[in-house]
């Protein structure tokens, strides 16, 4: 599933991260799989997705420059396709 | 040297492993040093319960402490960690204070009862040792009666629903020839496949000269390991293999392909002493003790040892070579134990860069601790090789040599 810049996301409940001085770990306690996020900026974003409006607030909300927007939206596109993060459904 | 080396931002994975992180990725707790057999290879030496054994309150503790950490996963073992009276009430303490479990075991004591909870149980994984996809070549690593006993505990497993077990096997130069059978049992339990390597570790170092893959087996091993890919487990236990790949590294096993000790992976003994690797059981090794040196988190983080091995190292002789990038000089406590130097290449080097050094004068450091049975073991192995250990004087052969 792509992610939309549009659209709303958080990080999956049964997903734990770990800060490091890399980034972070993504555990995932249903599928045990371990997975790496590779920017601190990239933790912060991820972080940020729940209470954010949708992906662009999370972008700026972590100073994501404009130019590396793409970036960072396709870097969510791999999360999303691993579960790691999740599309929120409006409450 | 201890100075903590700056890290650079940003570039490969891997480079930012080997600066260490702030909590390991692979942690394995010894649970006890009791064990209900006595495996001619064991890495921890097991068989006798040490007194100084951490209490159900300490090993909840540390449970604690890796919440704290957030180590989603430890992987325990002993000895036999069955063995000990409150091994399921650990589990269960383990799972609800979200550090998930995969333990390993004979299977002695994979009941039908107790398969039905693991498998009513999320966070947990079970890991069966067996070391012959035949009884023959098992029990004469593991003792008699462990191939059935394996057997049953994973048709158990199977019959309860669990699902993605870990059916684990140590390579062995009398099991390589057995590698599509092992696969195929895996398969028939619905179990996944793990390959580990031979250590010459604890009890391992008395029986690997004898049991070691020998190279043209070695070489069988790793195109097996390519051909099954994703589909059976390693461990990260052959890194060293990855140097018959090409030199640009494109041959490398799945993995991380880095000797992790200190850096992601320790140990946790029965007694609350943690070293840098499970296969690193020696003084040498050992980064502190949780009763004396402020618990597991400052060791750690603080640890003189760990902080060293995650401080650049030279890879010394080894970094002459074409494969370094890809084996990275092998496995520490392979050299170790083997009395060959930390820099130099690993035993079983697959160029051949140790033959030299093997042949040798080298003197092994034997092991700083023996939980070893002393007296009669019901399941006692009777390994394939009529000696254990080499005779050390000729009067060890015959006791009339004197009277000569």
């Amino acid at each position: 599933m792509p992610v939309l810049p549009g659209a709303a996301w958080e990080l999956s409940p049964s997903v734990s991260l770990r800060p490091e001085p890399f980034g972070a770990l993504a555990y995932d306690f249903v599928t045990r799989k371990l997975s790496f996020l590779k920017s601190p900026t990239l933790v912060d974003v991820v972080r940020r997705l729940a209470d954010a409006a949708d992906v662009e607030d999370a972008l700026l909300g972590a100073g994501v420059p404009a130019a590396e927007r793409d970036r960072y939206v396709a870097a969510l596109g791999t999360l999303a396709a691993s579960g790691i993060i999740r599309e929120r459904v409006a409450a | 040297m201890t100075i903590a080396v700056e890290r650079p931002q940003g570039g490969r994975l891997v480079d930012q492993f080997e600066y260490g992180l702030d909590a390991p990725i692979c942690l394995t707790w010894e649970l006890t040093y009791a064990c209900n057999l006595a495996c001619v290879h064991c890495l921890s030496s097991s068989g006798r319960r040490d007194p100084r054994e951490l209490s159900t309150d300490e090993c909840k503790a540390l449970i604690d402490e890796f919440e704290r950490m957030q180590v989603f996963y430890v992987n325990v073992g002993g000895g036999e960690p069955t063995v000990r009276p409150d091994f399921w009430e650990l589990l269960d303490y383990a799972v609800a204070h979200h550090v998930g479990v995969k333990f390993s075991t004979n299977g002695f004591r994979i009941t039908p009862e107790r398969a039905e909870r693991l498998a009513a149980t999320d966070y947990v994984d079970v890991q069966i040792s067996l070391d012959g996809a035949t009884s023959e070549v098992n029990d004469a690593v593991r003792g008699q009666g462990t191939y059935d006993a394996a057997l049953r505990a994973m048709a158990n497993l199977q019959a309860a629903g669990m699902k993605d077990f870990k059916l684990s096997v140590v390579c062995t130069r009398h099991n390589i020839g057995q590698l599509d059978e092992f696969k195929a049992i895996a398969d028939t339990y619905g179990a996944q496949l793990r390959l580990t390597r031979l250590r010459p570790s604890g009890r391992g170092a008395d029986v690997w000269d004898e049991l070691h893959p020998l190279p043209h087996q070695q070489r069988e091993l790793y195109d097996w390991l390519v051909a099954n890919g994703d589909q059976v487990l390693t461990g990260d236990s052959f890194f060293h293999l990855s140097a018959y790949g090409p030199a640009d590294g494109s041959g490398a096993l799945p993995g991380l392909n880095l000797c992790g000790a200190g850096r992601v992976v320790c140990l946790v003994d029965p007694v609350g002493d943690v070293y840098a690797c499970p296969f690193a059981i020696h003084d040498q090794f050992l980064a502190g003790n949780l009763r004396e040196d402020g618990g597991f988190d400052t060791i750690w983080k603080t640890a003189p040892l760990f902080l060293d091995l995650r401080s650049p190292q030279t890879g010394g002789a080894c970094t002459q070579c074409s494969a370094y990038d890809s084996c990275r000089g092998g496995c520490m406590a392979a050299k170790f134990f083997t009395g060959l130097p930390l820099d130099g290449p690993d035993p079983e080097c697959v160029k051949g860069n140790s033959e030299t050094a093997l042949a040798g004068d080298r003197e092994r450091p034997g092991s700083s601790q023996d939980h070893s049975h002393t007296g009669t073991v019901r399941n006692a192995p009777v390994p394939l090789t009529l000696l254990r250990t080499r005779p050390v004087s000729a009067c060890d052969e015959s006791p009339l040599v004197s009277q000569q």
